[in-house]
């Protein structure tokens, strides 16, 4: 009985080693932001190519960043581009491969008041800067005439986490407004001269919800998801425009022009008319030179297959995908790996 | 004569025995030892950065802006005391009063009901009493009690300040709700250690319920209910899921109770995955070494205090 039981156990190591070994495994680890589509791209790229297994934890952009840079997983993914300091620090040339975009959406709660409240950059800047402190100011009442706008204090909520979102968002007011450049700045945390903090999305989200009169930022996908009322913001033309799809692949395209080799670039405030303001790139990070020839070819085969199958997943989920003339730029990026 | 050889033979196996047995013991003990130690250092090394840069002014500066490098702690150190004493001074006295119902005054099938149920909520997740007071507890606040407060305590510093929910107070709610659990279980067990014939003593004398409780029961629980106590405070200044999402994450020294704040746990919490610089990251890892250090001071402060309660006391010590 009991040799028959080891060697069903040996035949049953044996069974799963065997599999293990055919298989290979690929880790990443970064950025929450983008985290659904990621997920659902390797699911399904999971039935295409059953040889291969991606692990992706989604820890976090500044994560992704310090575990990529250690080679402690095969890729990192990141919501804020390497600075030339954090690039000189990692082992390798570190490429940027842009996968989608994602936009930030100014939400609110006010009773009453309608959806696509219109907002110009200059009051945005100064709703978080604490100098329109009421909705009924004038600079905001004018863009909005026949919405009752309530004379109670704005109560302004913003991420108390270090956010990929945030950054974009800073980034956002930075270039917007000198007089925040000059005394807050951009990056994943700042000193925040007015607000409440939510911890993550679902903490802004849900003060926001619960708050009457609150203004606050998170990403499009969880404001549509949650049914949060958003504003319609004045582009660099400016034209009011809605976050969308469209509106946000227009940002890169917008870019374009000016895109850099290693599309280390801030799509915030592009231009053009339809172009959406608050708009960043997300990117996978991976070494140029691959150290594992096996996993190198198959992290090239599968950044390929994103671009093309990958970016159709993206628009159900609230991503924008690339535009044709960045994803061109891209594909030859990624034929560039050496494994 | 056989009997006296294999004495000696099973002593020696028994010394032998009690050698190993005193080492892995030793080396069990130790190793607790060297892993505080260990983490001790490697914060240490790790806010060395801060430590030189800011030296003192790291403890009583408020200013904390991670995009121009400059930091100071003293607006977390602030929250995570008060918050803390605070819960812990409306809880004491509820949780006491409910462990006294339950050994003492309720009929022991109802007390039987009732102490299981208070312990399920020391198993309550913390996450879930965050969301719990974020999406339900913080609008009733600032929907109901704040204001009601503010119009008719509002003279009182305390109570001033527009009413925004996620604030000093309901994060001083949170943590008492979670600590009751703790110090009611602990506070029950003391009780029910204490000699019947104690009880059967101060009856006998003539004592109603409440001098038998005052003279008889306290007294003797006296230091194990304090170790309770110390227990409940060690888990609120130590808390952070719960509180990060109540509290307003706002790095800000008020009074009032309204006004949101931040605590030393919750910005470590909120920044170290995602932090800007080296300077930044070692800047969080000195805040962990302060509410290590203020942890201990709590901690020796507790054992002087019930130490001094219990000097010349027989009575049980927890």
């Amino acid at each position: 009985m009991l040799k028959k039981i080891a060697a069903l156990l040996a035949v049953g190591l044996l069974a799963t080693t065997g599999s293990a070994f055919a298989e290979t495994l690929i880790n990443g680890a970064g950025a929450t932001f983008p985290y659904p589509l990621y997920s659902k791209w390797f699911s399904e790229y999971a039935k295409i190519d059953k040889e291969v297994k991606f692990n992706y934890q989604s820890i976090g952009s500044g994560g992704g960043i310090k575990q990529i840079t250690a080679q402690t997983v095969d890729f990192g993914a990141s919501d804020k581009f390497l600075s030339d300091e954090e690039l000189k620090g990692a082992p390798g040339k570190l490429l940027h491969i842009p996968t989608v975009m994602g936009a930030v959406v100014v939400t609110y709660n006010i009773p009453g008041a309608p959806k696509g409240l219109k907002l110009r950059s200059d009051d945005i800047a100064n709703i978080f800067l604490g100098k329109i402190t009421k909705w009924n100011d004038s600079r905001i009442a004018d863009d909005n005439p026949g919405v009752k706008l309530p004379d109670k204090p704005i109560i302004v909520v913003h991420r108390s986490d270090g956010s990929g979102t945030t950054s974009i968002f800073t980034d956002y007011l930075t270039n917007i407004s000198k007089e925040w450049s000059g005394k807050v700045g951009k990056g994943a945390s700042v000193k925040w001269p007015v607000g409440l903090g939510g911890k993550g999305n679902e903490g802004v989200a849900g003060q926001i919800k619960t708050t009457e009169n609150s203004l606050g930022y998170v990403e499009l996908a969880y404001a549509v998801e949650n049914k949060l009322a958003y504003a319609t913001l004045m582009n660099k033309e400016g034209v009011f425009v809605e976050p969308a799809i469209k509106s946000i692949t227009a940002a890169a395209a917008g870019a374009v022009k000016h895109m850099p080799a290693d599309y280390r670039i801030s799509l915030v405030n592009q231009p053009g008319k339809e172009t959406y303001p608050i708009v960043g790139f997300t990117w996978l990070l991976v070494y140029e030179q691959q150290k594992d020839k096996v996993k190198g070819k198959k992290l090239s085969e599968f950044l390929t297959w994103s671009l093309h199958n990958g970016q159709k997943m993206a628009a159900p989920l609230l991503y924008a995908p690339l535009p044709e003339s960045v994803g061109k730029m891209v594909e030859k990026t990624i034929k560039g790996i050496k494994y | 004569m056989s009997d006296m050889d294999s004495a000696p033979l099973t002593d020696r196996r028994m010394i032998k025995g009690d050698a190993i047995f005193k080492g892995v013991i030793l080396a069990l003990a130790g190793s607790i030892l060297l892993i505080l130690l260990i983490m001790m250092f490697e914060m240490v090394k790790e806010s060395l950065p801060a430590i030189k840069k800011f030296g003192g002014r790291f403890l009583l500066g408020r200013e904390w802006d991670a995009v121009q490098g400059e930091f100071g702690a003293l607006d977390f150190l602030y929250g995570s005391v008060v918050s803390a004493v605070l819960a812990i001074l409306l809880a004491t006295p509820l949780s006491v009063g409910a462990a006294l119902f339950i050994t003492d005054i309720a009929p022991r099938k109802v007390g039987n009901v009732i102490a299981p149920i208070i312990e399920l909520l020391a198993a309550i997740p913390s996450v879930i009493y965050g969301l719990w007071g974020v999406l339900v507890m913080a609008p009733w606040l600032q929907q109901s009690v704040q204001p009601w407060l503010i119009e008719h305590f509002g003279f009182l510093p305390f109570f001033q300040g527009a009413p925004y929910g996620v604030s000093m107070m309901a994060a001083v709610f949170i943590l008492m709700i979670m600590i009751i659990p703790i110090i009611t279980s602990i506070t029950k067990e003391v009780l029910l250690a204490v000699p019947v014939s104690q009880k059967e003593a101060a009856y006998a004398l003539g004592a109603t319920r409440w001098e038998m409780v005052r003279m008889a029961l306290i007294p003797y629980a006296r230091s194990g209910v304090l170790g309770a106590v110390i227990l409940g405070l060690g888990r609120a200044i130590g808390e952070t899921m719960a509180v990060t999402m109540v509290i307003g994450n706002t790095p800000q020294i008020s009074l009032s109770l309204l006004a949101p704040a931040y605590t030393m746990p919750s910005v470590i919490a909120n920044e170290f995955a995602e932090t800007t610089s080296k300077l930044h990251a070692s800047a969080l890892m000195e805040v962990g070494l302060i509410l290590l250090v203020v942890t201990l001071i709590i901690n020796i402060m507790a054992r002087l205090l019930i130490w001094s309660v219990t000097r010349g006391d027989t009575g049980a010590r927890a």
